[in-house]
């Protein structure tokens, strides 16, 4: 009789705190809207990829900025590149949202698959290629000019090559540093090549060496690279890949490390020095203002620095050079007022010659075949005719494979 | 006396082997389980989210029956990771662990792809579907077989032998995707998005409906494989004992190499059906664990075909459950995951109160 009691009294006291919970929840959703919109957001991983973090967060703001419920934006997190992606796209639509957006490159099939298939629904896909072959009127591509946001943070990692030279720590022929590249696909290429660019604008006889972790979140794999990378004279480490692998290997052996998507302070205090980002919210917020106000949200979006589409995160004054700030500060300017061209075709060579020519891979039909001239006014145009990166040129003078 | 018999210290619980439990009983304990893991559940739910557990079930349900597309997907999710615990079980029920249905679906599904990638639109769709299905069970079949020869004529352990091949499948799909797709970016896309040559046809305004068909009619075709045929007899012999099988005129090696040509054949099924009729592209992440989450399938059965249909289909259930309280509390899926665990290990738990029984000291002997 006893056991019998105290099983109903545990029964009881559980939905005695279930009680206490449903009260907080409602106090919760208490921040009011009036605007008639619902957003959907498909993520590839959840919020421990630094990369689908860096959406996540975004769309939180612009929900908060909009004044949305929560129950007005849906995020479904841990979506393969796959069927599911279709299906999810299809589940928010029948939830009643307006507009979806994805976050990684290989939903894109998908979501134009469900673009067609519900033409009152807006599909926003980040970092694809299809939008302007497709011809759909509601499916749209989006990224932003990164390649700025990568040569300000290789920058600060050139100011802190300098400052080991100079204070004896290195020679100048060993500012080798290390890239932990997921693919080797344009996105990345071009990424670590304008990185590379800004720290041998700094430091000129700075080097790279690259690795791929065949992967775009693989902790494991990312840390290991990272420390190959360390272990074959590289003294700075950046990474183009969504995990804290990479961070935390530089933390352990002390190197200065460059990221990228969230700032990695709290994970590297000593060693992180700053990281480059897209601030999605710039996006979010003008295709969700263009769904509520009835208006076209753009076929290839490309955000730029002066929006505020890329930005850089907070400077660890403890890990950089003496300087670092004022120095980003005056290129940012020279980047804005065109003084500096980041794939400025003087400032490299490939093969041990200037680029005057090449034929990049633009316009995406499927074949992989390059069809437009991407050399303009004396540098490399990189997204300007499709936002998402094409610079696949592996690899200018200074930087090669490990 | 009775002095004395204090002395004898009887331990305060000892456990017997029950062998006879009614059926009833048995879901009796089974549905129990399932209650405290919901209440267990329910606290965790409370202390670290401070959500109200019973909306969270609510929603959890709703993942798999809030509407007819999701209805669907329940079915479509279920029918592949049946499909695949179909493949591994005759293989179980002889005792052959294999740990490599994940690899066997993947060559199948490589295959498939391979096949629309290069015949793209110059063949007739039903023409190129029924060599995509020939491939891809002949792949599965390869993969499947390799470690059961090695088996039957060598004695090689099989767990690991299976294991492996399921590394070697993913090495040979990144290395395709890589020769396939020379961009670098590792993402096949859809294969012919436009043509949909090589597509399983939509049935009943159905997508998915052709899979559930096929995968239902297979389920029959296993169940009474295992239990009306010669050859199912024989896998339970070699199951039990292979000496007996060997006393009772039992070719051993014959019904092992057979036995994996069956369970390959499904898997390389399966990675048809996933490709041709569900994502018609392929990755890595093509066969995504099932092929790991059908032993727990097929085990939670007790290898019985029938059985399976449910044990597949909570588990789906329970995946897409987490799913929607992710999106619907926003909360990381990792939450929902421990909440799975918490179920599954009551269910796991519970069949341990079935197979046996709990003798509590008794107290009559301190009352006399």
């Amino acid at each position: 009789m006893k056991k019998i009691l105290c099983a109903i009294l545990a029964v009881v006291l559980v939905f005695a705190l279930a009680a206490c919970g449903s009260a907080n929840t409602t106090s919760d959703k208490a921040n009011t809207a009036d605007v008639d919109v619902k957003v959907g957001l498909i993520c590839l991983h959840d919020e421990n990829s630094t990369y689908d973090n860096n959406f996540i967060q975004a769309l939180k703001e612009v929900q908060k900025d909009l004044g949305l419920k929560d129950d007005q934006v849906l995020i479904k997190t841990n979506v393969d590149e796959s069927d599911a992606c279709y299906n999810a796209a299809a589940e928010l639509v029948d939830a009643g949202c307006d507009i979806i957006f994805a976050d990684s490159f290989g939903h894109e099939s998908f979501m134009i698959q469900a673009a067609k298939e519900f033409p009152e629904v807006q599909f926003c896909h980040a970092t694809g290629t299809k939008s302007q072959t497709e011809g759909l009127k509601n499916y749209h591509n989006a990224f932003a000019a990164i390649y700025e946001g990568r040569f300000l943070a290789g920058v600060a990692a050139g100011m802190k090559l300098n400052e080991m030279i100079e204070t004896g720590k290195i020679t100048a022929d060993k500012a080798v540093i290390g890239y932990v590249g997921a693919f080797d696909y344009a996105e990345v290429v071009s990424g670590m090549t304008s990185f590379f660019l800004g720290a041998r604008y700094i430091c000129p006889s700075a080097t790279m060496k690259v690795t791929y972790t065949n992967s775009w979140f693989d902790i494991a794999k990312e840390k290991e690279s990272a420390l190959n990378l360390i272990n074959s004279g590289c003294v700075l480490i950046s990474q183009h890949a969504d995990s804290e692998g990479a961070p935390k290997a530089c933390e352990e052996k002390g190197v200065p490390n460059v990221a990228y998507n969230i700032s990695t302070i709290p994970m590297g205090p000593n060693t992180a020095l700053i990281s480059s980002k897209i601030d999605w919210s710039v996006y979010f917020k003008l295709a969700i203002n263009a769904v509520i106000e009835g208006k076209e949200i753009p076929t290839d979006y490309c955000g730029t620095m002066k929006e505020g589409a890329v930005k850089l995160t907070e400077l660890n004054e403890k890990a950089a050079a003496a300087g670092t700030q004022a120095k980003i500060d005056e290129i940012k300017a020279k980047l804005e007022n065109g003084e500096i061209k980041v794939f400025d075709t003087k400032t490299f060579t490939v093969g041990g010659k200037e680029l005057t020519s090449y034929t990049a891979d633009v316009v995406d039909e499927g074949d992989f075949k390059p069809e437009t001239e991407a050399i303009e006014n004396g540098q490399f145009a990189e997204s300007s005719k499709r936002s998402a990166p094409y610079f696949d040129i592996k690899y200018i003078d200074g930087i090669s494979a490990l | 006396m009775a002095v004395n018999e204090k002395h004898i210290k009887e331990p305060l619980f000892h456990i017997t082997k029950r062998t006879d439990i009614p059926k009833l009983t048995a879901w009796g304990i089974r549905l129990i389980a399932v209650l405290a893991a919901l209440i267990v559940s329910a606290l965790v739910i409370v202390t670290i989210t401070s959500y109200n557990p019973i909306e969270v079930y609510i929603k959890m349900f709703e993942g798999s029956f809030g509407s007819e597309r999701k209805f669907f997907i329940l079915l479509q999710n279920t029918a592949m990771l049946l499909c695949v615990s179909l493949a591994v079980t005759p293989a179980f029920k002889m005792k052959f662990w294999n740990l490599g249905a994940e690899g066997q679906v993947l060559v199948g599904g490589l295959s498939s792809a391979a096949c629309m990638f290069y015949a793209k639109d110059s063949l007739p769709s039903w023409l190129l579907i029924i060599i995509m299905l020939v491939t891809s069970i002949l792949s599965g079949v390869i993969w499947g077989v390799l470690p059961a020869v090695f088996k039957a004529i060598w004695r090689t352990n099989e767990s690991l032998f299976t294991l492996m091949m399921n590394y070697v499948a993913m090495q040979l799909v990144s290395f395709f995707i890589m020769v396939w797709v020379p961009n670098g970016s590792s993402v096949m896309g859809v294969l012919n998005q436009r043509s949909e040559c090589g597509w399983l046809p939509t049935i009943f305004g159905q997508k998915y409906a052709l899979n559930i068909i096929i995968v239902a009619v297979l389920t029959v075709v296993m169940f009474v494989y295992l239990h009306f045929s010669k050859q199912g007899y024989e896998i339970s012999v070699v199951g039990e004992s292979e000496n007996t099988a060997r006393y009772v005129g039992i070719n051993v090696k014959k019904v092992i190499i057979r036995t994996m040509v069956i369970s390959g054949a499904i898997c390389g099924l399966t990675g048809f059906l996933l490709v041709s009729g569900t994502n018609h592209t392929v990755s890595k992440e093509l066969a995504g664990g099932m092929g790991f989450t059908a032993i727990m399938v097929s085990w939670l059965a007790k290898f019985e075909p029938s059985m399976m249909i449910f044990t597949s289909m909570f588990i789906v259930f329970l995946q897409k459950g987490a799913g929607e309280i992710a999106t619907a509390f926003r909360l990381n899926e990792s939450v929902s995951d421990i909440l799975t665990g918490i179920i599954i290990f009551f269910i796991i738990g519970s069949e341990f109160f079935i197979n046996y029984k709990i003798n509590m000291r008794s107290k009559h002997k301190e009352a006399e």
